[in-house]
């Protein structure tokens, strides 16, 4: 069961070692260019989803679906219970209903 | 679609990449841009913040070893990737143990090394093929990789940690953390037997290189057979426990209906659940893709890739007439029972359409389903693959 795993020799790992860099990595992602599309309630969804990830997240999600509204109340309910969005019964209905009319159909 | 108006402002950051690097994925809202990060080859970005990127499929034909700058990227929070400073860095090891551990790259690499080639597959590796589709990361096929892994085994340094009587899991934690107060900080664990199976491996070395930054940079676990969910990238706590972990992303998230086939009829909420665990046995055509014309005066060459969860590929077949006769391809070089596999056949094609569908089957006797199964959150996507080509 151990097939295919064998010892390194010193002299890899070595090298490996040598390779790597000493100062912080830095980073340098891509700029971010995703927009949610404007709508009533895009005020809201832009200031409550986009703290925690880019607008991609939400357009991206399948488009047609047979009960958008389900679909849309139960993201936004994931990201309130799982996710800690700060967000009231009425602020999340308005994102719901803003999601359902941008990207329900 | 897209949204127009911010393919619009891309194109102002990205003037040539944004206008002419876009793909569609085989679903309905599949357009994504293929995007080019630091220390990768474009990819396709299936979100920003956090970063999710696809590896393109035509990568797979390239052979059984995924380029480190094509490998895919999958996080789970905003501030990724973390701010890594390899002098400083320190792998904790505490919880049931004799003795905590504070150990620098120059300590794990100091103690035997040991590599092994394995593929690493997201759960949701397909979900956009999901039929009926379900939420969540919407990707093709490219959420997977095969690469040659170096470090050292989890089960080394435990044991020079000392894990006490008691201990049932182990959690890892890496340097990646929510940035506002809210989600819940990514964490997964494993049983304390298959923590101590002596390949579970923590990794600083990928292909042979430094692991890149968006592949867990400095130290990633590696969990050979398992699905990426447990491969903690950046990984800087390992805590060994005397009770199984408890969090979002053991008890909520990443769980399979608890069945064999780990799927529930279209639609229906699963009666029970477990966390989701090994790989199931896939293949991919790898060299054609959809409406590709081939010549039908000559044998067509048909090659590609099959893996699963550590078996090993006894057997690839190709059918050609829907899956009523099969045909056996060649198999590759073995480069392990956790890796890509390739493969290879010649088929010989009268003019026409043909749906060309590959199936794989491992030493154990596992096989890929005919029809898709599903479950809520579209993970384990293994039904037999086809692609629809043409003899002219």
């Amino acid at each position: 069961m151990r097939a295919g795993i064998a010892a390194l020799t010193t002299s890899f790992a070595t090298a490996l070692a040598v390779g790597a860099p000493a100062a912080p990595v830095r980073y340098e992602a891509p700029p971010e260019t995703a927009r949610l599309a404007p709508g009533e309630g895009s005020d809201l969804a832009q200031a409550h989803c986009l703290v925690c990830h880019s607008a991609d997240y939400v357009i991206t999600q399948p488009r047609g679906l047979p009960n958008p509204t389900a679909f849309w109340t139960a993201e936004v309910a994931k990201m309130r219970k799982a996710y800690g969005a700060q967000l009231t019964d009425e602020e999340s209905a308005k994102i719901v209903a803003y999601l359902v009319a941008a990207y329900g159909k | 679609m897209i949204d127009r108006r911010s393919l619009a402002v891309g194109m102002l950051a990205a003037p040539i990449l944004a206008r002419a690097d876009t793909v569609t994925l085989p679903f309905g809202n599949g357009e994504r841009p293929l995007v080019r990060y630091p220390g990768k080859r474009p990819l396709i970005r299936l979100t920003t913040r956090p970063p999710q990127l696809e590896t393109p499929f035509a990568v797979f034909d390239e052979g059984p070893i995924t380029p480190a700058d094509a490998f895919f990227v999958r996080y789970h929070l905003a501030g990724a990737p973390p701010l890594v400073d390899p002098e400083t860095f320190r792998l904790q090891v505490g919880g049931h143990v004799a003795t905590e551990l504070s150990l620098s790259l120059d300590d794990l690499k100091r103690l035997p090394a040991v590599e092994f080639v394995a593929v690493n597959q997201c759960s949701g590796n397909s979900r956009g093929l999901s039929t009926p589709r379900v939420g969540g990361g919407q990707a093709g096929n490219g959420l997977m990789g095969n690469a040659r892994w170096t470090g050292v085994p989890l089960k080394a340094v435990l044991a020079r940690a000392g894990v006490k009587a008691g201990a049932v899991q182990v959690e890892f934690a890496g340097l990646d953390k929510p940035v506002v107060a809210g989600p819940p900080p990514f964490a997964k664990a494993l049983d304390i037997d298959h923590a101590q199976d002596g390949e579970v491996m923590l990794a600083w070395a990928m292909n042979s290189r430094p692991l890149p930054v968006l592949n867990g940079y400095p130290l990633r676990l590696v969990v050979p057979g398992w699905y990426g969910t447990y491969w903690v990238k950046h990984l800087s706590e390992i805590t060994v426990l005397d009770q199984p972990l408890d969090n979002f992303w053991m008890s909520t998230a990443y769980r399979v209906p608890d069945n064999d086939c780990h799927c529930v009829a279209p639609g229906a909420a699963p009666a029970k659940t477990l966390p989701i665990s090994r790989l199931d046995v896939r293949s991919f055509i790898t060299n054609l893709s959809a409406g590709a014309k081939a010549p039908a005066s000559r044998p067509l060459l048909v090659r590609g890739i099959a893996f699963d969860g550590g078996s090993g590929i006894a057997k690839v077949e190709i059918s050609s007439d829907g899956g009523a006769a099969w045909t056996e391809a060649s198999l590759g070089p073995d480069l392990g029972r956790y890796a890509f596999r390739m493969w290879t056949t010649r088929l010989r094609l009268p003019p026409g359409a043909y749906g060309l569908k590959v199936r794989a089957t491992t030493r154990s006797g596992e096989t890929q389903p005919s029809e898709s199964r599903w479950n809520p959150a579209g993970y384990m996507r293994n039904v037999i693959e086809t692609v629809w080509v043409e003899s002219i």
